[in-house]
């Protein structure tokens, strides 16, 4: 069969109009209406960070703020410590600044637990290694996770320094003592992390660690706001981070 | 062809079973039956159009998923100027109160597993 130059035209021409409409079709079933807008109480910030004094801090403190946080993120509790997940826990003076190798530290210092929780990088390594791009930096600094997207690889946990991302191995329902309805649970095969609390920061409120602290032990504010409180703090005070010899810029600091 | 009456036969009982379960549908005068889904007490309007969210509900949630989880966004604001909280369990089960009668309904029908409530919660239920 041979087909001339007019034929050719007015089969292109059908095809082209057929490609349109249906490309119009389907676009009516992507979600077009509407629009998007964040919470009208949302905090926003350049650069969140968190100040932490240790000198306020016990571990009954960080017992606190652990329960709180965990609870609001339905987070499971397995007895295994093979399984455990923590978002932020308590951890010796030694084992969470190793590269702080004086001899004879301050006697209260050295026996000190010191609260440890994802550090929000500004050159965060987990994000370096993601796959899926399920974790990735905000604008804001928060080192943010897609569960949706997590794809169970574990690199993260892998690249992560300060060991700030728990793995479940497990259904992590039947774990959970009190499921918090206004947030989800996550699946077997999911890395998670602390979030800086962003879903309490969308809303306005500050992070459900810092709020369990009533002494002001925690502290968190826009790093580069130069009238925060975290900024107050840091100029008034001697503050370290923690192993930032790894370039990882990690924006938790802590008052010793 | 060798064989005819034994090839021809053995097709025609193979489709036969095939078919089966239309015929038995049709049979059982239940053909045309399609989900009764339970809606809402006094609500009309979902947050666009009943035709749209029958379709594209499932695109219209990755969409909010998306705007929540990766743009910082909350709020949806429908067509007509409505303003709902991006929320599958706060939001959308708030007024589908039953998952069980609503969303299984049709998912069971057209053989749909949806993941959705691995993670999120449903309200009153252990899923």
């Amino acid at each position: 069969m041979s087909v001339d130059r007019r034929n050719f035209i007015k089969m292109a021409g059908v095809g082209a109009a057929i490609g349109l409409a249906t490309k119009a079709g389907a676009s009516t079933l992507t979600g077009k209406s509407g629009s998007y807008k964040p919470d009208y109480a949302a905090s926003t910030a350049h650069r969140w960070a968190m100040v932490i004094d240790l000198r306020k801090m016990s571990e009954e403190t960080i017992a606190g703020c652990a329960e709180a946080c965990h609870k609001a993120h339905n987070v499971p509790r397995w007895d295994n410590a093979k399984d455990e997940i923590k978002w932020i826990w308590g951890e010796p003076y030694h084992n969470a600044f190793p590269a702080q190798e004086n001899h004879h530290t301050k006697e209260d210092l050295a026996h000190k637990m010191v609260p440890v929780l994802c550090n929000h990088c500004d050159n965060p390594p987990c994000v370096r290694v993601c796959p899926t791009q399920a974790t990735w930096r905000r604008e804001d600094g928060i080192v943010m996770m897609d569960w949706h997207r997590c794809i169970g690889c574990r690199y993260c946990i892998t690249a992560c320094p300060y060991g700030s991302r728990s793995f479940n191995w497990r259904d992590p329902r039947p774990a959970i003592e009190e499921i918090d309805k206004t947030f989800p649970t996550r699946v077997r095969g999911v890395v998670e992390k602390c979030t800086f609390c962003n879903e309490r920061l969308a809303r306005g409120e500050q992070p459900a660690c810092v709020e369990a602290c009533e002494g002001g032990e925690i502290v968190f504010g826009d790093l580069e706001d130069p009238n925060s409180e975290v900024r107050n703090l840091l100029a008034e005070h001697f503050t370290i981070r923690r192993k930032t010899g790894l370039g990882t810029q990690p924006e938790i600091y802590y008052i010793v | 062809m060798y064989d005819a009456g034994k090839i021809i036969t053995g097709i025609v009982v193979f489709l036969l079973l095939v078919t089966s379960p239309v015929w038995y549908n049709l049979a059982s005068g239940h053909s045309g039956d399609v989900p009764e889904l339970e809606l809402p007490a006094g609500e009309t309007v979902c947050v666009a159009e009943t035709s749209f969210m029958r379709a594209a509900h499932m695109n219209l949630l990755n969409q909010w998923r998306d705007e929540v989880v990766r743009n910082e966004n909350r709020i949806y604001v429908s067509e007509d100027g409505r303003e709902f909280n991006m929320s599958l369990t706060n939001t959308c089960l708030d007024c589908h109160s039953d998952k069980t009668k609503f969303c299984d309904r049709c998912h069971d029908y057209t053989m749909v597993d949806p993941y959705c409530w691995d993670c999120h919660i449903v309200p009153g239920g252990t899923n």
